[in-house]
C-alpha cells in the first residue's frame, strides 16, 4: 500500500512539530525517517498511524483519504519505541490481542487464532517463549514480540518508532539485518524512525532527512551522500559518515 | 574534634552519645563502608529508636484497647456489643462505607484515568481539588455541609419545606464521609498510571481495540493492585472517620451514630467496657486492613513486573 502525506502541519501546545510536510511512500518500500531529536520524525509517524491528528493536511492510503479514519480502523502495524507490550499478558496473549478484540462477527475462531499466533511466533523465532511474560524477555526478544503483535492484524503498512533504539550494539546489528530480510520476504510498505544514519542507510530503500519539523531531503542512501541538497544534510549525513569509517 | 563539630550542630545529648559510641567502629570499618552505609551500632540505635517510638505510640494503645474491652471477660464484651444502639451504629457504619467506597472507587478511577492519560485545561485544578480533603480539617468539611444543608444554611429552608433531611440524617453522614475519603483511590492511582504512561493503551488502540476494550483489557489489569490498595485505605477511613461525621450527625442514638461516635458517647458515660468493645471492633478493622494491605503489597510486588 502506498502512503501519501500532503501538506501536513501539526502543532503541540506551543511548538510546531511538523511544518507543511509532503511525502510519498511507494508500495512495498522500506523508508527511514532520519533526523535529530525534535525534528518531528516521530510525530510524522504518529500522524500516519492516526495516533496524532494533523492540524492541517491529509494522509492518503493507496490514494484514499485516511485523515478521518480512526486509528483502530487504519490497519497499521505500529511498533512502539519501548515496545509497549501488555505487561500482564503472556507473549502469546500479546500477539493474539489484535485478533481477540475484533467484533464477534469478524473474529476468527479460537483454533484459527491459535494457529495464526503459532505462525507469527515461528516468524519471529520465539516458539519456545510463548508462555513467558514481557519482563522475562530480553530487549531483542521484546522487540520481536512487538513486531509479531503488530503483524498479527495483517496491517497494510508497518510503522516502527526507533525500533532498535533501546538495544545494545550487537543485537541491534542482528535485528537490522533481520528486519531487512523480513521486509524482503513480505514486501510490506514500512516506515521507521531513527536518529542513527548507519541504521537508516543499512536498512532503508530511501531515507527522509528531517530537521525542525521540515523534510530536508528524500533520497536513496547513495543520493544523499553524493548530492546533499542543503547544508544541514551535508553536516548531518556526509560529515558524520566521514568521521565514522565503516 | 569530631565531637566539637557535633556540639556545634546542636544535636541533643542522646544523639551525640550514640554518635560518640559509634565513632571507634566508624574508624575500624571505614575502609569497606559504602558512602551511604552507617556502622552497625548507628544502625541498631536508629532501628531501636524507631521501634521503641512506634511501640510506645502505636502498639501500646492498640493493646490497651483490647485489654480494656476484654477486662470483664468475653461475656461482658458480647453483651456490650449486642446493645441495640451499638448494633445500629455498626449497621450505619457499614451502610456509609458501602455507599462511600464504591462511589469514590468509580470517581477515583475516572479522575486518575483522565488526569494521567489526557491533557486538558484545568487539570491542575482537578488535582488540587482531589487533594483538598487531605488539607482541610474534617471538622471544617462537616461544617461546610451544615452551612449548606443545615436548617440555617443556604438550602436549609427549601429542604425543610420539601421534608428532605440531609443534616442529622444519613445523607449528611454520606456527604461528609465521601468528602474525607475522596482522595484515597485517585491519589494512589495517579502516580501509578502516570508512571505506566499511555503507550500500552495506544498499542491497544492501534491493534483495533475500542476505548472500552482498552480500559477493561489493558488499563484495569495494570492498575488492579493500586485499586485494591486504595479501596482498603478508603474503607478504613470511611468506617473510622470521626470529625466530619460528628458535626453532621447530631448524635441521635440508634439513628445517626456511627461506630466512632458511639465509642465517644459510651466513653463519656463512663461505660468503659462497652466503649472499648466498640473501639476494639474498629481496631480489628484496622488490623485486618493492615494485613490485607501487606498481602496486596506483597502480591503486587510478586506479580507486577518492573
Amino acid at each position: 500500500m502506498s502512503i501519501e502525506i500532503v501538506h501536513v502541519t501539526h502543532r503541540y501546545a506551543n511548538f510546531t512539530a511538523l511544518h507543511d510536510v509532503t511525502l510519498q511512500v511507494r508500495t512495498g518500500e522500506l523508508v527511514a525517517l532520519l533526523g535529530p531529536s525534535g525534528s518531528g520524525k516521530t510525530t510524522l509517524l504518529r500522524v500516519i498511524a492516526g495516533l496524532e491528528h494533523a492540524d492541517r493536511g491529509r494522509v492518503l492510503f493507496d490514494g484514499v483519504d485516511a485523515t478521518d479514519i480512526a486509528v483502530g480502523e487504519r490497519r497499521v502495524g505500529f511498533v512502539f519505541q519501548h515496545y509497549a507490550l501488555f505487561r500482564h499478558m503472556s507473549v502469546r496473549e500479546n500477539i493474539a490481542f489484535g485478533l481477540r478484540v475484533k467484533s464477534r462477527k469478524v473474529r476468527a475462531p479460537e483454533a484459527e487464532i491459535r494457529r495464526r499466533v503459532d505462525d507469527l511466533l515461528e516468524l519471529v523465532q520465539l516458539q519456545q517463549l510463548d508462555e513467558r511474560y514481557p519482563h522475562q524477555l530480553s530487549g531483542g526478544q521484546r522487540q520481536r514480540v512487538a513486531l509479531a503483535r503488530a503483524l498479527a492484524i495483517e496491517p497494510r503498512v508497518l510503522l516502527l518508532d526507533e525500533p532498535f533504539g533501546a538495544l545494545d550494539a550487537q543485537v541491534r546489528k542482528e535485528l537490522r539485518l533481520w528486519l531487512r530480510s523480513l521486509h524482503d520476504r513480505v514486501h510490506m510498505t514500512s516506515v521507521f524512525v531513527t536518529h542513527d544514519q548507519d541504521e537508516a542507510f543499512d536498512v532503508a530503500d530511501r531515507v527522509v532527512v528531517m530537521n525542525e519539523g521540515r523534510i530536508e531531503q528524500v533520497g536513496t542512501p547513495g543520493e544523499l551522500t553524493s548530492r546533499p541538497s542543503s547544508p544541514f544534510v551535508q553536516r548531518f549525513i556526509v560529515d558524520s559518515r566521514m568521521r565514522v569509517p565503516g | 574534634m569530631e565531637s566539637q563539630t557535633l556540639y556545634r550542630t546542636g544535636l541533643t545529648g542522646e544523639a551525640i552519645a550514640s554518635e560518640l559510641l559509634a565513632l571507634p567502629a566508624t574508624k575500624a570499618t571505614r575502609s569497606r563502608a559504602t558512602p551511604t552505609s552507617e556502622t552497625r551500632v548507628v544502625q541498631r540505635v536508629l532501628i531501636g529508636a524507631a521501634l521503641a517510638y512506634f511501640a510506645l505510640l502505636v502498639l501500646t494503645p492498640l493493646i490497651v484497647v483490647f485489654y480494656q474491652a476484654l477486662r470483664k471477660g468475653l461475656e461482658f464484651y458480647m453483651i456490650a456489643l449486642s446493645d441495640s444502639d451499638t448494633l445500629s451504629a455498626i449497621r450505619l457504619t457499614l451502610i456509609v462505607a458501602a455507599v462511600a467506597v464504591p462511589l469514590n472507587l468509580v470517581f477515583g478511577v475516572a479522575a486518575a484515568w483522565s488526569i494521567s492519560k489526557f491533557d486538558f485545561r484545568g487539570k491542575s485544578v482537578l488535582v488540587s481539588l482531589i487533594d483538598l480533603p487531605f488539607a482541610v480539617s474534617p471538622v471544617i468539611a462537616g461544617l461546610i455541609y451544615v452551612l449548606i444543608f443545615g436548617l440555617q444554611g443556604w438550602l436549609g429552608p427549601w429542604l425543610a419545606a420539601h421534608d428532605i433531611k440531609v443534616i442529622f440524617a444519613l445523607p449528611g453522614l454520606l456527604l461528609a464521609t465521601i468528602f474525607v475519603t475522596v482522595p484515597f483511590v485517585a491519589r494512589g492511582l495517579i502516580p501509578l498510571m502516570e508512571a505506566q504512561g499511555k503507550a500500552e493503551e495506544e498499542a491497544a488502540l492501534v491493534l483495533g481495540a475500542s476505548g472500552w476494550q482498552t480500559f477493561w483489557r489493558v488499563t484495569l489489569p495494570n492498575i488492579k493492585w493500586g485499586i485494591i490498595y486504595g479501596v482498603i485505605l478508603c474503607n478504613a477511613r470511611a468506617m473510622g472517620e470521626f470529625g466530619a461525621v460528628s458535626v453532621v450527625s447530631g448524635h441521635i442514638r440508634g439513628a445517626t451514630n456511627t461506630m466512632p461516635l458511639q465509642v465517644e458517647i459510651l466513653y463519656n458515660e463512663y461505660n468503659y467496657v462497652a466503649a472499648f468493645a466498640v473501639a476494639s471492633l474498629l481496631a480489628l478493622l484496622a488490623l485486618v486492613t493492615l494485613a490485607v494491605k501487606t498481602a496486596v503489597e506483597w502480591r503486587s510486588a510478586q506479580g507486577a513486573p518492573q
